[in-house]
């Protein structure tokens, strides 16, 4: 074995460098996760140019739209219903929370379906010391970095629209994140139970839409007739609005704080739990 | 070769790398395999030959930690898969069936993320692609994407890939299935260089040329069980004889020659749908004493026996049906 292609000389004298396996310490799943984010930033590096052009055009065009041309319409019939603010004022912090579960839904359905059944890479991954649950997480840090990159973009658009009234909508960028992470978790924990990827145009079509609609993005949910503001007060949509304009706003304490993001941060931990075990099933045969 | 077994004595490795005692999987009611017996050794070629859904692939998977066993005892490298996974797999090299390549990214980039899979500094990982993509005849395609590569070098990419972590033993499930005949020939030429370095390879095939080329000892799997078990000519010698007459007749009259040739003195006779098969120790004088009856077939063949031949005793079945 003197000119062999074998890396490390199986035979040899020192300790090569071999891999490396963990222990099953909380720190040793961050460790597989951040292996598994690896490859999705590297993946990442062909497409993140276009994707930060639509970042940042979606913003330019919801609020220059909606914003600005039709709030001048809305404004011109009265503030009270709006709370005394301007449509574009209320109106941006509720689409940054909806474009936070857009790209949360977006980024857990073809991407992880196409991982599982077309590519096979996750495959690939458990052939590896990482476990199903690593795979899993290590998206999830993907998924979180993008929503972070996409809801800066946002507030940086609307900022320079004007539309932020208070320092505090800083703080509406961890909530957004919050809100498309309530999103990814299930989502994703569901989508990789798929063997077709035909239902996720049904979860488009009748789910991100009527929340995307109905969950006070547009208008304030006191506006719907009252037998059915209870469904909108479950949805983890109308959380992340109430939150993020709440912020945006000046307006937000703390009590009501807390019931948003505990109410958002249940659901992403429910998600994870389930995700943990829909993996390990899909990926242990 | 030598170095390798100079120093197994002075590490107290195993040399049992992989034990089963009554290894069992089950999907539902179907049982894939049922209950079979294996002490894989370190340094050895060791095949699983049989037809598909004979359980292969299964058993692959469960080595590879990827599958929990549905009963009986499993252990590799004197560790528990269920247990142990990741521990395990850092030592495998593994080639799937299937590709799972990332065809979106590079040759060199797969290899880069799959090392880092495994915990291994970018360094080292570069080191071992660029020896590796030597080895695979991949080098000039390093920066390519995948996707347009040949299937055939889609194949050496993932045996590369599987390398990459030094791994104590290779796992190739199907290896050259789908592949060209050329192609399969460097996939083999490839393994068998691995094989003569001492790497302990474990490998399912439904071709049984790939495994009298690269099996030291094999198992003939057929319905999730182990029909025999033996090296290749071991295999031979025992369930088969050392030659076979292959006659081809007219098909008008196929079925009243197969009869007739019952005379003829062989240890076996095998009636196929297109040929006959005469297992013999003398072919040439079997196909004498055959014109002597005053047969005249179409084509006649005298070939050594193959594990083809001790499928087809063991089971009553062809290989590649």
């Amino acid at each position: 074995m003197t000119s062999g292609v074998m890396p490390g000389p199986r035979s040899g004298s020192g300790p090569g460098p071999a891999a490396r396996p963990l222990p099953a310490t909380p720190a040793g799943r961050w460790v597989f996760a951040a292996r598994q984010l690896r490859f999705w930033l590297t993946d990442y590096r062909r497409t993140w140019r276009g994707s930060i052009y639509s970042s940042l055009l979606s913003p330019l065009l919801y609020l220059g739209a909606m914003g600005l041309g039709l709030g001048t319409l809305v404004d011109a019939h009265g503030r009270a219903g709006l709370g005394g603010v301007s449509y574009l004022a209320f109106l941006t912090p509720g689409l940054l929370a909806a474009a936070a579960m857009q790209t949360a839904v977006g980024e857990t359905t073809y991407p992880v379906f196409g991982s599982v059944k077309w590519n096979k890479t996750y495959q690939a991954a458990v052939s590896s010391p990482l476990r199903p649950s690593d795979v899993f997480h290590g998206h999830l840090l993907f998924v979180a970095l993008r929503l972070t990159m996409n809801s800066a973009l946002f507030l940086a658009v609307a900022a320079a629209f004007g539309a932020l009234h208070s320092a505090w909508a800083a703080a509406a960028l961890p909530v957004a994140v919050l809100t498309g992470l309530a999103f990814a978790t299930p989502v994703e924990a569901w989508a990789v139970t798929r063997q077709k990827d035909t239902s996720f145009a049904v979860i488009f079509r009748f789910g991100l839409i009527p929340l995307f609609l109905f969950s006070g993005t547009f208008f304030p949910i006191t506006q719907l007739p009252a037998w059915i503001r209870p469904v909108a007060y479950l949805t983890p949509l109308w959380h992340g609005v109430a939150l993020c304009r709440a912020l945006s706003l000046g307006s937000a304490d703390l009590g009501g704080a807390l019931v948003h993001v505990g109410y958002l941060a249940a659901l992403t931990a429910a998600g994870i739990a389930v995700g943990n075990r829909t993996y390990r099933r899909r990926l242990y045969v | 070769m030598t170095g390798h077994h100079g120093n197994v004595a002075r590490v107290p490795a195993p040399t049992v790398l992989i034990h089963a005692r009554g290894l069992t999987k089950r999907f539902g009611s179907f049982t894939a395999v049922d209950g079979i017996d294996l002490d894989l050794r370190r340094g050895e070629a060791f095949g699983f030959l049989g037809p598909n859904g004979a359980g292969k692939s299964s058993t692959m998977r469960m080595i590879g930690c990827v599958s929990p066993p549905s009963g009986g005892e499993l252990s590799i490298l004197g560790l528990d898969p269920v247990a142990d996974g990741p521990a395990i797999r850092a030592k495998l090299g593994v080639v799937p069936q299937e590709d799972t390549l990332d065809v979106e990214l590079t040759v060199l980039e797969n290899l880069l993320i799959y090392g880092r899979y495994f915990g291994l500094p970018r360094a080292v990982i570069r080191e071992r692609s660029a020896r590796l993509l030597d080895f695979v005849q991949l080098s000039d395609r390093r920066n390519d994407r995948v996707e347009p590569l040949s299937g055939g070098m889609k194949r050496r990419l993932t045996i590369a890939r599987s390398l990459i972590n030094d791994p104590e033993i290779l796992l190739l499930d199907e290896p050259t299935t789908g592949l060209d005949p050329q192609a399969r020939h460097v996939v083999w030429d490839r393994l068998f260089r691995l094989k003569q370095q001492g790497v302990t390879l474990v490998l399912t095939t439904h071709y049984m040329d790939e495994a009298e080329q690269l099996c030291d000892r094999l198992v003939v799997m057929d319905g999730g069980k182990i029909a025999a078990e033996g090296s290749p000519r071991e295999l031979i010698d025992e369930y088969s004889t050392p030659e076979v007459l292959e006659l081809r007749f007219d098909p008008a009259v196929h079925e009243t020659a197969a009869e007739k040739l019952a005379s003829v003195l062989a240890q076996r006779r095998e009636v196929l749908a297109d040929r006959v098969l005469l297992y013999v120790h003398d072919g040439d004088a079997a196909l004498a004493a055959v014109r002597g009856l005053g047969l005249e077939p179409l084509t006649s063949l005298v070939r050594r026996s193959t594990l083809e031949d001790v499928f087809l005793r063991l089971t009553g079945r062809r290989l590649e049906d």
